[in-house]
């Protein structure tokens, strides 16, 4: 008669260690992401405890409740961090009227301490790094992942350095310079400022570059999405998820999570079509896709989805395969599809979503209208940040505005005004 | 006439840890056999069986991925800098 073991966390939970996703070689828990055998991406693998959906029910308002699945130590609730996650499922009913669809929900980001869901991955960056002995917060971005870094490396009371390119947003970029890290603005694509900081991660032994040496850690927050999905839906997965890919890391996370939840019996075994929404100017994956490809060729961005614009996605081929495994599919939209999507999150629900939302909603559009996604059935879209950080891409769609003088009548001349104009349209 | 290679951490223990190593310039594919010849076992890890550029791996002829220019093919002329850099991307 044997007796239950119960399993001890380590300071990194119940990961038990990392595995290369291409050719299976194993590696010990350390600030590795690359393996050396065949340079393919490194994935935490875990040993987990059983868990139960009151167990976690009775964990913070947070990511943390969900510490237990993550890279992360026990008592990670209570070191210094910007707690972010639990953010809004919004049920979206006027904007599935819209759609002509049943059941839509926008799980929405901007919820988030640095209001993108950027702050997940950095916060479990941030706990791994700091059990791995690393003194800097580091990053190269296109944005939201700038500002995270910098206010999670304030809030733990470390030297943050973020790269990005010249030619962000001026609210991504004060953003980050607000807290007081180090920032450094690269003439370059994304691509460019990315390659540069993985060259300076070789050279910087204390250096967490949160996306780069630290990257399984990090691409971990990301499941912390799927997770909270579910919960809140009730412990059951939706049917169908539309998800923007930038790296494709986000994706391949929720899946992951989804799948997680199922092992665990924490929900239902159910199917949840993913699907992939991507930028026309910057469409690497969804390109793959279209020809029944495995293999993603490098493009040159040119986009207003700036967070969304990596020309060379690392996580693309993983991408494909979820999305082919669950009978989903990957597709892009122009920008003027983009900012039109934007627009119409705004009016029909109140939310401001950044560029990538506006992909997100504009391919949900696209696939309702090819019949790839099935109006009748439970979506869930990811609004993955917040409108005001991307404010340069609706600045031309939003009428202008000429000031009154301050009296009723000129008031009352506006509205006759704006009557005749609308009468007229 | 010859050209620089930097070389990621991970492909240090064939260079004996050197971070930049110089080749003859010629094409990309010229370019590794130099180094395999020089550093045994090193065109195994860039490349795969097939001879074909690994997924993972990221090779740039000055500023520009080789993905984008002309691949293995792509001319390296003397005085230009190659690096090889394990894929990542995301932020």
């Amino acid at each position: 008669m044997s007796t239950p073991v119960t399993k001890i966390p380590s300071r990194f939970g119940y990961a038990s260690g990392l595995a290369c996703r291409e050719c299976g070689q194993n590696y010990d828990l350390g600030a590795q992401h690359a393996c050396s055998e065949c340079f393919g991406p490194l994935e935490v693998g875990y040993d987990l405890a059983p868990l139960t959906r009151e167990k976690i029910e009775a964990g913070p308002q947070n990511i943390w409740r969900y510490a237990s699945l993550l890279p992360v130590p026990p008592d990670v609730a209570a070191t210094p961090n910007t707690e972010p996650g639990c953010t809004r499922l919004v049920r979206a009913d006027n904007l599935a009227r819209a759609l002509g669809m049943r059941a839509l929900w926008v799980k929405d980001e901007r919820g988030n301490p640095t209001h993108s869901f950027k702050d997940r991955v950095v916060a479990v960056a941030l706990a791994a790094a700091v059990e791995m002995g690393f003194k800097v917060l580091a990053c190269p971005s296109t944005g939201n992942l700038a500002n995270a870094v910098a206010a999670a490396a304030a809030r733990a009371g470390i030297r943050s350095v973020v790269l990005i390119p010249a030619d962000l947003e001026q609210q991504k970029i004060l953003g980050t310079a607000v807290y007081g890290g180090t920032l450094v603005t690269v003439d370059g694509s994304y691509d460019d400022v990315n390659r540069l900081a993985s060259e300076l991660a070789d050279t910087r032994d204390d250096w967490a570059f949160v996306n780069v040496n630290v990257r399984p850690y990090y691409a971990e927050g990301s499941k912390t999405i799927g997770y909270e999905i579910a919960e809140q839906l009730g412990w059951r997965l939706p049917s169908q998820v539309v998800v923007p890919v930038a790296s494709g890391a986000q994706l391949v996370k929720i899946d992951k999570a989804f799948r997680e939840l199922s092992a665990l019996g924490l929900v239902a075994d159910a199917d949840c079509r993913v699907f992939g929404a991507q930028a026309t100017g910057c469409a690497p994956v969804a390109a793959a896709f279209r020809a029944g490809q495995d293999v993603v060729q490098p493009v040159r961005p040119a986009t207003i989805a700036k967070s969304l614009a990596i020309g060379n996605p690392a996580d693309g081929p993983y991408v494909l395969d979820v999305v082919r495994r669950t009978g989903g599919a990957v597709a892009d939209v122009t920008d003027e599809q983009i900012v039109d999507a934007i627009l119409l999150l705004a009016a029909t629900e109140g939310i401001f979503g950044e560029t990538a939302a506006g992909v997100t909603l504009a391919v949900l559009r696209k696939l309702l209208a090819s019949g790839q996604l099935d109006p009748a059935a439970e979506t869930v879209i990811i609004n993955s940040g917040d409108g005001l950080k991307t404010l340069d891409a609706v600045a031309s769609a939003v009428p202008a505005v000429t000031p009154i003088r301050a009296s009723l009548q000129a008031f009352a001349e506006l509205e006759s005004l704006r009557a005749a104009t609308a009468g007229a349209a | 006439m010859s050209v620089s290679v930097r070389i990621p951490t991970i492909l240090r223990s064939y260079t004996g840890g050197a971070a930049e190593v110089s080749a003859e310039a010629g094409t990309l594919r010229e370019v590794i056999a130099a180094l395999n010849a020089e550093f045994p076992g090193i065109s195994g890890k860039i490349l795969d069986d097939a001879g074909k550029l690994r997924r993972f791996v990221n090779v740039y002829v000055g500023d520009e991925d080789v993905r984008l220019a002309q691949g293995l093919d792509t001319p390296v002329q003397p005085g230009v800098q190659v690096s090889v850099i394990p894929a990542v991307a995301g932020g």
